[in-house]
């Protein structure tokens, strides 16, 4: 189908994009790379009056690592994450997961700030970010504020972001030394949409997960931080074999509504044996 | 006001550069670049299929990479390259592809043969040595619904394979 119609606009810099987007009422839309939203539009999900074409403003670029932190900014693509010597280096979780990202095509235009102010809770960075503790830096008219991004997801789609708001960066702590991270999705075929995924990142001590943060990917209306799982891998100690106590946390963690085509409670078992796959892989890959 | 549809066409002057030409034109802000190249331009080897970003018939190359065309809008690509399979083909970029799609039977209907040439192309041109399973990862945002992949899959496998001689 074709979108419904609106007007289009390219401002000069981000000052001119966020007073723009203040002043259009809640009826204007930012467009970066636009893979979702153009999907939605052409669909007549949605009908802006006006996109506000954020691709080319140089606030929203570069990456950069200082103090412990890799700051990448909105606009990097998805095809970054994987070339990025940076994220490959200190984020290692998003160069997993991004070639779980759509197909080759939507990531050489998708963006990481699109996707995580998208929300939507089968995409996969915004589970990362929240596994990963990040930051995210918002710009306004009225100038910038942090949210971290556990507090940035409210539910299906909505977000923290007020009118006139636009991600700018984000911010992630490296991971450091002595922690692993792991990412598994199960999808009816490559890039399709997840029917369930995990993203963890983990610390071992002695043989055994100290600390975990798993977030959970389609299972949820927003991406958090899954504590009951957590919690009761640090009771366990590698291979984990036996799926009961891992399914019991789960259950504890995630209670997925029937869908049509997959059940709820199917998809508490995905979760589980994609919980069960990727933390004997993080563990596999510290024995070794 | 309500209503997105009263607030007329609003119209946008770009400049691409579209298979190595400059072209100025006029553009509707909702016309998006597959419809654009097909009406406008007459360049109707991008194809359209499910207009909302699966099937990959649209596929065009924006600034060197590949890029869905029903899921970007002629007024995005204002400033930027623009290839499509048209002018691909006229400069030879594709001859290789091409011929080995042609000695395996790899275009059966051809609805998705220009998205897969310019998925294909990228690949090859990125110089990576891939197995089949990585090659059908590469190509999955391309839908082939005659030939079950696998002759595309030994074309995209022969090409690479002449390249690291």
């Amino acid at each position: 189908m074709k979108a419904r119609n609106f007007r289009y606009i390219r401002p000069r810099s981000l000052a001119e994009a966020c007073r723009i987007l203040a002043d259009a009422d809640g009826e204007a839309v930012a467009l970066a790379g636009g893979q979702s939203l153009l999907a939605g539009l052409n669909m007549r999900l949605s009908s802006p009056r006006l996109l506000v074409d954020i691709a080319d403003l140089p606030e929203l670029r570069g990456q950069s690592y200082a103090d412990g932190t890799v700051r990448l900014g909105a606009l990097t693509r998805h095809a970054e994450l994987l070339s990025s010597e940076l994220v490959n280096k200190h984020l290692p979780l998003l160069s997993k997961a991004a070639p779980h990202i759509g197909h080759v095509a939507i990531r050489n235009r998708g963006t990481l700030g699109g996707s995580l102010a998208y929300a939507d809770p089968a995409a996969e960075l915004p589970a990362c970010a929240v596994a990963l503790n990040a930051t995210l830096v918002l710009a306004g008219a009225s100038g910038e504020r942090k949210v971290k991004a556990e507090d940035f997801f409210k539910g299906l789609f909505e977000t923290d972001l007020r009118p006139g708001e636009l991600i700018a960066a984000v911010e992630f702590p490296a991971v450091p030394a002595g922690t692993v991270t792991g990412f598994a999705e199960l999808s009816r075929r490559h890039g399709d949409f997840a029917l369930a995924g995990v993203a963890a990142v983990a610390t071992m001590q002695s043989g055994r997960i100290s600390e975990t943060r798993l977030v959970y990917i389609g299972c949820a209306d927003r991406p958090k931080v899954a504590k009951a799982v957590s919690q009761a891998v640090a009771t366990l100690r590698p291979p984990f074999g036996d799926i009961g106590a891992i399914e019991q946390a789960v259950k504890r963690d995630l209670s997925p509504e029937d869908t049509p085509g997959l059940r709820g409670d199917t998809r508490v078992h995905l979760a589980t044996v994609l919980t069960r796959r990727v933390l004997n892989e993080m563990s596999e890959r510290v024995a070794a | 006001m309500s209503d997105p549809d009263l607030i007329g066409d609003e119209e946008l002057d770009i400049a691409v550069t579209l298979n190595g030409k400059p072209l100025r034109r006029r553009v509707k802000a909702r016309q998006h670049l597959a419809d654009f190249l097909r009406q406008e331009l007459e360049l109707t080897g991008t194809h359209l299929g499910c207009e909302h970003g699966i099937c990959g018939a649209c596929t065009v190359l924006i600034d060197g990479h590949t890029a869905r065309g029903c899921l970007t809008l002629a007024a995005q690509v204002s400033g930027r390259t623009i290839d499509t399979i048209e002018g691909m083909s006229e400069s030879g970029k594709l001859a290789e592809l091409q011929s080995e799609f042609i000695a395996r039977n790899a275009a059966q209907c051809g609805f998705c043969s220009s998205g897969m040439l310019l998925t294909a192309y990228e690949l090859i041109s990125s110089g990576a040595k891939l197995s089949r399973t990585e090659i059908r990862e590469v190509i999955s945002g391309n839908m082939c619904r005659c030939t079950g992949y696998h002759a595309i899959v030994d074309a995209v496998e022969a090409v690479m394979a002449k390249g690291q001689r």
